[in-house]
């Protein structure tokens, strides 16, 4: 096997509190190839755009990097110095954030913003890097990108914004792209086309996809794996498919069975979404065991226990739990 | 929208937490001042030395700090120190008074406009713009001149010029109640209006109005120090601290404790105030609607 | 620009019509008028002579609306009546004085600036530091300042003890006249903006743009530089327009202590002879300079951020 792009050991990433410090991510390990789209699936607060900020290495106080490996392109990244860091980032690492309408600068030109990517990374001069921010807008397919490279952010719609923010981050052409729900804040009818533009220039360009989404579907769309994550954990990693087709955690399972379905009623008639009972434990109450416990309708003593650990799964694949099926 | 990013989330508790500990320090520190205030105005005939009028002698005149006179003898023979316990009476009545007074006129006003709307809430905006247009103190003076020197005129003039905050405040509060379910909910019930404002809105507000009206004390006690100075504002013989430091003016030169004092002591009543006032906001508005720029 | 000049101009009309109102109201109608009470107060006695005069030159005898409208046509062509004590046109007294009074409070607003924006950024780049500490602690100390006794300290120590500055008045108009009361009279505002520059930079250096910045590789100063500066100005700029306000009231206290030859001088000492058209020609001035000041501060405003020109 070759090395693969982006490779994370055991993340642990801790919240600092009263005194208590919370482990807001633990035991996070995963794989992304050269130009692999890889899915993080899971509810607000499970994590998952925490990891993402520490593979940018923008965790900020109080949370921090407890524990772990980052490893980008066999070379150990956790511990780098600030200034390696700032090369790190734009260029081999770049991401896009959910709400393009507060992540640009509201005073300042869009043309200039995807410029300072030039300026800063490629040292090309200011004239010279709008030119090349025009060329970056006509590529993620903004209308007259010569006039709209001095327009404002607040006089674009969200999804040229969005667009924007895809033109800043591939603009130095990197290695990895994280997207932390691109298209949430986005009109439905616009998220299709973000997402398309966003794999298709992906792969033109052989960046790789971190796709970090609450949307299974979405994400099972666009990435060839998928791993779940809960309450700080991942808890389930497979193929796309596999993971509707044979989802092998409970909380999986839960997530497949609330999406609704095209030709579902059609075949089974009509029947209510089934949604998974309980709430999301805030991480100053993760319960003991394994974490999914109070809302698994399969929970048994071992679970309020002990942490179950991962399994390989025959078909390949993992999953963190007691009975998996 | 609902997926706020857990990041950001978690680090604006945290940024909460410190300053909820900064500002505990500030709420104690304050309430620790203003305590020690409200305790030598009302105590003050224990707490005096000597009567603040009438102690007058002149073999004792303009005598530098000592045992006997801690803070020193003005050019009367009076004590200062006992002057100064007794100002403190004028300082916070001045202070409290008045701001009772702004609240009452802004939260009635801005209420009543952010429920109603329409006509009533274009000329209350517009009063209030005028208000502000108006710096606070000249238009106190313009009172002051009017009405005449003493407390009840300071009273008066201090409490019409200076309720601009609180009203913006009730106002943008009632309208951002207004649309949330239980004041909507109160008016299906068939509740009035008055009912409404004073049993849903007024306690909703009550704690952004503390904070207003406590720092407005601070800036009420300035201006009275300010009005006395200038001579429209409590006249002598009366020990209030603008009209002592108005009064040592002149003997800055030879007798420089006269202005010390009284200038300390408006100094920590107001920094009390203002930390008490700060620290309350931390608790009662963390998102600090009544920042006051 | 244009239009936005035309409407920010056109928003302060109404303002001046009803301060200008006000003004007349308050010293021309209301019962026991302004120059009775100063009367009644016993501390001295006017000629009746002179009340009767004074009574006439005001037109008191005359229905409320004639004189409202004498005085709204008199202003409205830049005549603010004649002086009762000097017997010269209120316009010529006032120009006088208007130079020293924009001097210092321009002095004290660049001091006010220039020492309170960079001590709020200070601090809120290092949140939780000594200097934050500082001076945050310093900033809440100024605020509680009355000016007149900081002042009146600042006079004992730097003019009579230690002699490096003149204690009061205005001299040839140089600098070292003017540092004293400037410094009096900005140290509020100052406190005032090192907290609100603290406060929107700590705003903007947790905004999602900010984050962005931070993920496109730039070093934190160039965050700033780039994309902190602008933002935080925008918030800090209001705060300065309307610190102007306080600080012209305050400027009254402190030039009556410097005796400084100012129009809040003026005012005060034409409170206490009773000149009700410099009174009121004073607080005119004083209301129209505040709305200029912050018509230009919206125009400051607007060239900054495009939301307002477009929006």
């Amino acid at each position: 096997m070759t090395v693969p792009l982006l490779k994370i050991e055991e993340l642990r990433i801790a919240l600092a509190g009263d005194g208590v410090a919370h482990n807001a991510v633990e035991d996070v390990s995963f794989e992304i190839g050269r130009g692999e789209a890889f899915g993080l699936v899971g509810e607000s607060g499970c994590g998952k755009s925490i990891t993402a900020l520490a593979v940018m290495g923008l965790l900020r106080r109080p949370l921090s990097l407890a524990n772990g490996r980052i490893v980008l392109d066999g070379r150990d990244i956790q511990g780098s110095s600030p200034a390696e860091w700032r090369r790190l980032r734009g260029s081999r690492i770049a991401m896009i954030f959910q709400e393009p309408m507060t992540a640009l600068n509201p005073l300042s030109p869009v043309g200039k913003q995807i410029a300072e990517m030039f300026v800063l990374h490629k040292g090309a001069s200011w004239s010279e890097a709008m030119d090349r921010a025009e060329e970056a807008l006509r590529q993620v397919r903004v209308p007259s990108p010569e006039r709209r490279i001095r327009d404002y952010p607040h006089q674009l719609s969200g999804g040229m914004r969005q667009r924007v923010m895809i033109a800043i981050a591939l603009a130095c052409g990197p290695d990895l792209l994280i997207a932390d729900e691109p298209t949430t804040a986005l009109d439905v009818t616009v998220q299709s086309e973000i997402i398309d533009l966003m794999a298709e220039l992906c792969a033109a360009k052989g960046t790789a996809i971190l796709m970090i989404s609450h949307d299974l579907g979405l994400v099972s769309n666009m990435c060839r794996r998928v791993a779940v994550m809960y309450a700080g954990r991942i808890v389930e990693s497979q193929p796309a498919e596999a993971i509707f087709a044979t989802p092998r955690h409970p909380y999986t399972q839960g997530l497949v069975d609330s999406l609704p379905r095209l030709g579902e009623r059609a075949r089974h008639g009509r029947q209510r979404l089934r949604e998974i009972s309980g709430v999301v434990p805030s991480i100053a109450s993760y319960p003991a065991g394994c974490r999914f416990n109070p809302r698994c309708s399969a929970a048994t003593e071992i679970c309020r226990r002990t942490v179950p650990g991962l399994t390989m799964l025959p078909e390949g694949g993992l999953v963190r739990c007691h009975h998996h099926g | 929208m609902s997926q706020s990013t857990p990041a950001s989330a978690t680090a604006d508790i945290a940024v909460k937490r410190r300053f909820r500990l900064k500002g505990g320090l500030s709420l104690w520190i304050g309430g620790a001042l203003v305590g020690l205030a409200l305790v030598v105005a009302i105590a003050a005939p224990l707490i005096a030395l000597t009567d603040p009028v009438m102690s007058a002698n002149l073999m004792n005149a303009e005598l530098p700090p000592s045992l006997e006179f801690p803070f020193g003898t003005d050019a009367q023979g009076r004590d200062i120190y006992s002057r100064i316990v007794y100002g403190s009476r004028i300082s916070l009545t001045v202070g409290v008074v008045s701001q009772i007074v702004n609240s009452l006129i802004g939260v009635s006003l801005g209420l009543s406009a952010g429920y109603w709307g329409g006509l009533w809430d274009d000329l209350v905006s517009g009063l209030t713009n005028l208000m502000l247009a108006i710096p606070s103190l000249i238009f106190a003076l313009a009172i002051m001149a009017i009405l005449g020197p003493g407390l009840v005129s300071l009273v008066i003039a201090l409490g019409l010029t200076n309720w601009s905050y609180s009203c913006r405040l009730a106002r943008a509060q009632v309208l951002s109640l207004k649309s949330q379910g239980y004041v909507q909910a109160a008016r299906i019930l068939g509740y009035g209006d008055l009912r409404i404002m004073f049993t849903q809105l007024l306690p909703n507000m009550l704690g952004p109005l503390i904070v207003i009206a406590t720092l407005g004390m601070g800036s009420a006690i300035l201006a009275e120090a300010a009005l006395s100075f200038l001579g429209l504002g409590i006249r002598p013989p009366f020990p209030s601290w603008g009209s002592m430091l108005s009064e040592a003016r002149d003997q800055i030169t030879t007798v420089p404790w006269l202005s010390v004092f009284p200038g300390l002591a408006i100094f920590f009543t107001v920094l009390g105030l203002n930390l008490l006032g700060d620290g309350l906001r931390d608790i009662f508005d963390p998102q600090a609607t009544t920042r006051r720029t | 620009m244009l239009p936005v000049l035309a409407r920010r101009v056109a928003n302060i009309i109404p303002t001046l019509a009803a301060v200008v109102a006000l003004v007349f109201l308050l010293f021309s109608v209301l019962p026991g008028s302004f120059v009775s009470a100063m009367n009644e107060d016993g501390r001295s006695n006017i000629d009746p002579a002179v009340m009767e005069r004074m009574r006439k030159e005001m037109g008191l005898d005359d229905p409320v609306t004639t004189r409202f409208a004498k005085y709204v046509t008199r202003i409205a062509v830049g005549d603010l009546g004649t002086s009762f004590r000097t017997r010269e046109p209120v316009t010529k007294l006032i120009a006088a004085r208007i130079w020293p009074s924009l001097k210092l409070v321009f002095a004290a607003m660049c001091f006010a600036i220039i020492v309170g924006v960079p001590l709020g950024f200070l601090a809120a780049l290092r949140p939780g530091s000594t200097i934050d500490t500082a001076a945050m602690v310093g900033a809440i100390s100024g605020l509680s300042l009355s000016q007149f006794w900081l002042g009146l300290m600042l006079m004992y120590l730097f003019a009579l003890q230690l002699k490096w500055l003149p204690s009061f008045g205005y001299g040839d108009g140089g600098l070292r006249h003017l540092i004293l009361p400037a410094v009096a009279l900005g140290v509020g505002p100052m406190a005032l903006l090192a907290r609100t520059t603290r406060a929107a930079v700590l705003d903007v250096l947790n905004a999602d743009f900010v984050r962005t910045a931070r993920s496109k590789g730039m070093t934190e100063t160039r965050v700033v530089e780039w994309h902190v500066l602008r933002n935080a100005l925008v918030l800090v700029i209001t705060t300065i327009g309307l610190q102007f306000g306080s600080l012209m009231g305050a400027a009254v206290v402190v030039e009556k202590l410097f005796a400084w030859p100012g129009v809040g001088s003026l005012l005060v000492d034409s409170v206490f002879q009773r000149d009700i058209p410099t009174v009121q020609g004073c607080i005119l001035l004083i209301v129209t300079f505040f709305l200029v000041i912050n018509t230009l501060i919206d125009l400051a405003y607007v060239s900054i951020d495009p939301r307002i020109r477009y929006g």
